[in-house]
């Protein structure tokens, strides 16, 4: 049937195009890919540094941000090359299981407890964090907690240990887990004019603050370091070590370490470098 | 396409279909029996009129012959083939045409694809089609939306093509006006004249006197009275054929 | 109201200036969702086609299953083809992971029901109403097919619409298969997501205005393009 054979023919065609079209997509030209934090994402320093990084080495580097606990769960399948995460702990934890080859202190920040600028439960006068929740449980006010393995949600939960408390498993009905990344988690908070637990990055960065304020900062507990650290080729033959190492070691550099410093948010300082210091 | 004239319309040698034998054939479906020990044998080109009233079993049994369905026991044999193995030699109109949701000239050139006829034969095989039948004006108007009687003439044309050696035609103008019945009838006439044979169920009296040869008489699934029409419409010997003719309801 | 007329002017503002990234987000949405639509039609039509004239022992069973597939949750999906294409899985030797591959994929497995279902039926009720007529001028099982998919093509156009939709609207699946790598897998949905959740809800709501426009756009293209077709050809 010659008409049949033009129409097969013409659809052949049109395939062949577009997956033509794709294949620029699909071929990696020099790339690594990295498991991150969505915290890190949104405080836009990825979108700062990472071409500065590319164009010294070309190579390209593609993030993938999800919450902690799904990032070193990635990193772990070996779908990453490279770790980037904030939760020292569990970052130790990775590399003694012999998933991660080295850590690297690449950089910290801090923790900020935000809240309703009327402040209701008085914690602006605390300087201590864990004070500062115990405040927030005795006057029961409500607390969104981002409830998602995150390394945000794993220092949450340090602190209440450190007040003695433990609302999630008292299932307090002030106490509510989003489940959710930082973004979406601060989103319920400004509609509830709740309080919670944020990375600075993210907040300076976010849009819809609402009503709500930084109330609490500076308390060392707030610590927030960064880690880096190469997937263990050992473990996973197909990770690009030879790049992710090149990645890790721009990061620790002088020069990443004075670009890492340079990132304003707002004016303000967003990350304080850390390589150097006892990893 | 069948040559108009009719010169080369030789009933006999034009039928290698017939005799058309159906032997002892009974249809059941759903625990009721619809067509009850039926035997008859068709062998010339008579135009056959299968007469009777609503529900006697016409429509099963122009379908049991075509191989549409298939007896629950008994034989129909189209010069000594299954209708299976024939079928692409009968023309079937349905009393309600199926028109496909595509142009009066499509529905056309469909068959002929079906057929596997190449695209150029496809093009000629459907224009004379269409003059035939008198639908060439309408070509390329959405099928569907043609009148009762245009439908019922495309689906007689769609009949018509290939110059089948039979062509069964079900009720073909229950649903239609006295217009539309008229060039129905003259173009079944046209075709009878290609050589064809006609098999045709109706329950109208007066059609089937204008048009038939030969009168099958059918009730409840039996044939009840198989005759030449001049026979059959002076007097019927089985009194339902003769009440039927009379206009009473039998039952 | 005051981030509705903000959105609506950003939206209004990148679409004029051809935003580069938002080209960028617009024609990487573009690619994946019609790929996935073309390979989901590819499997889908005679999938239901079949479905709807073959006649085997738990066909029916099939039927009711395929219909509930069109309501599959786009994250499960997500999910199971992530572990699928993981290192750590069965296909991850593939390396499609965080990939438009994978999207395309995710998206594939969310479309092919709803157009098979959809096909499944339009065939079904076709087939009653022309199945005597095909067997009476002898046509054989795979033209019977052909006729009723082509006789159905307007319904059929309208389940590979509705497949589109699915596929330009969703999120969950593409998230976690993809990654929402900028300039790579980062498509409209996840922009969308990724913008809400940094809290910039005008940008957001912008660009699911854009969105939804583009959407609305294609599917009108379509419908006049079938127009025209039915028109020339009837």
């Amino acid at each position: 049937m010659s008409t049949s054979i033009r129409t097969r023919t013409r659809s052949l065609v049109g395939l062949a195009a577009l997956i033509a079209v794709w294949i620029p997509t699909l071929c990696a030209a020099e790339s690594i890919t990295v498991a991150s934090t969505t915290s890190t994402e949104n405080s836009g320093l990825f979108e700062y540094l990472l071409p500065e990084f590319t164009e010294d080495s070309g190579i390209e580097v593609r993030v993938v941000a999800v919450g902690t606990g799904q990032a070193i769960r990635i990193a772990r399948n070996g779908d990453a090359d490279v770790l980037f995460v904030h939760h020292r702990p569990s970052e130790e934890a990775f590399v003694a299981e012999g998933y991660g080859v080295r850590r690297y202190p690449v950089m910290h920040n801090d923790f900020v407890i935000v809240g309703p600028a009327s402040d209701p439960a008085g914690i602006s006068d605390t300087g201590d964090a864990a004070g500062a929740l115990a405040a927030i449980a005795r006057s029961r006010n409500i607390f969104a907690s981002r409830g998602d393995d995150s390394g945000t949600h794993k220092k949450e939960r340090s602190l209440w240990q450190a007040a003695g408390l433990d609302p999630a498993a008292a299932g307090d009905a002030w106490y509510r887990e989003t489940g959710s990344g930082m973004g979406a988690t601060l989103n319920t908070a400004s509609a509830m004019d709740a309080y919670t637990l944020s990375d600075r990055g993210t907040w300076i960065r976010f849009g819809n603050k609402g009503d709500l304020v930084i109330l609490s900062e500076g308390d060392p507990a707030l610590f927030n370091p960064y880690g880096v650290i190469l997937v263990n080729p050992g473990r996973h033959p197909h990770v690009r070590a030879e790049q992710g190492q090149a990645f890790i070691d721009w990061l620790v550099s002088p020069r990443g370490q004075r670009l890492i410093a340079a990132y304003r948010i707002d004016g303000e300082q967003a990350f304080f470098p850390d390589a150097g210091t006892r990893p | 396409m069948a040559d108009p004239s009719g010169a080369a319309g030789n009933s006999i040698s034009r039928n290698g279909l017939l005799p058309l034998v159906v032997d002892k054939v009974s249809y059941r479906v759903g625990g009721s029996t619809l067509i009850d020990g039926v035997c008859f044998r068709l062998e010339d080109n008579r135009r056959t009129v299968i007469l009777g009233p609503n529900g006697a079993g016409k429509s099963v049994l122009l379908r049991l012959c075509h191989g549409l369905l298939t007896p629950t026991s008994g034989r129909i044999t189209w010069a000594g083939t299954a209708p299976a193995g024939t079928t692409g030699q009968r023309g079937l109109v349905f009393q309600r045409p199926v028109m496909l949701r595509r142009s009066v000239a499509a529905n056309i050139d469909h068959v002929l694809k079906v057929r596997g006829i190449d695209r150029p034969e496809r093009r000629e095989l459907t224009d004379a089609a269409l003059e035939q039948a008198g639908l060439a004006a309408l070509a390329l108007r959405p099928a569907r939306t043609l009148s009762g009687g245009e439908q019922q003439r495309l689906a007689i044309a769609r009949a018509w093509l290939l110059e089948p050696s039979v062509v069964l035609l079900d009720e073909p103008t229950a649903n239609l006006d006295p217009g539309a019945t008229r060039a129905v009838e003259d173009l079944i006439a046209r075709l009878d004249a290609t050589g064809a044979k006609i098999i045709m169920t109706t329950h109208d009296i007066t059609q089937a006197r204008r048009l038939a040869d030969e009168v099958m008489f059918l009730h409840h699934g039996h044939l009840l009275e198989h005759a030449p029409a001049p026979e059959f419409f002076s007097g019927p010997r089985h009194p339902d054929a003769a009440g039927f003719i009379e206009g009473k309801l039998i039952i | 109201m005051n981030d509705f007329s903000s959105a609506l002017w950003t939206a209004l503002d990148l679409v004029t200036r051809f935003d580069p990234d938002l080209v960028e987000i617009v024609v990487l949405s573009l690619e994946i969702s019609l790929t996935a639509v073309l390979v989901a039609t590819l499997i889908g039509l005679p999938l239901g086609a079949a479905l709807a004239l073959a006649r085997f022992p738990g066909r029916h069973f099939l039927v009711i299953v395929l219909n509930a597939l069109m309501g599959l949750p786009p994250v499960v999906v997500g999910l199971t083809i992530y572990l699928l294409l993981s290192r750590a899985g069965p296909l991850g030797a593939m390396g499609l992971l965080f990939t438009p591959a994978a999207m395309v994929i995710a998206q594939t497995v969310l479309v092919v029901p709803i157009i098979a279902a959809l096909a499944r039926q339009t065939v079904a009720d076709l087939h009653e109403e022309y199945d005597e007529h095909l067997r009476a001028i002898g046509s054989g099982p795979g033209q019977r097919m052909a006729t009723l998919l082509w006789d159905g093509r307007f319904r059929l156009l309208t389940a590979i619409l509705a497949g589109f939709g699915r596929a330009i609207a969703e999120v969950g699946a593409v998230l976690i298969v993809g990654g929402n790598i900028l300039h790579s897998t980062r498509v409209m949905t996840t922009t969308i997501a990724l913008e809400t959740s940094k809290g910039n809800l005008a940008l957001a709501l912008g660009l699911g205005l854009i969105l939804v426009s583009l959407a609305i756009s294609i599917n009108a293209a379509a419908m006049l393009l079938g127009e025209a077709a039915n028109r020339r050809y009837g």
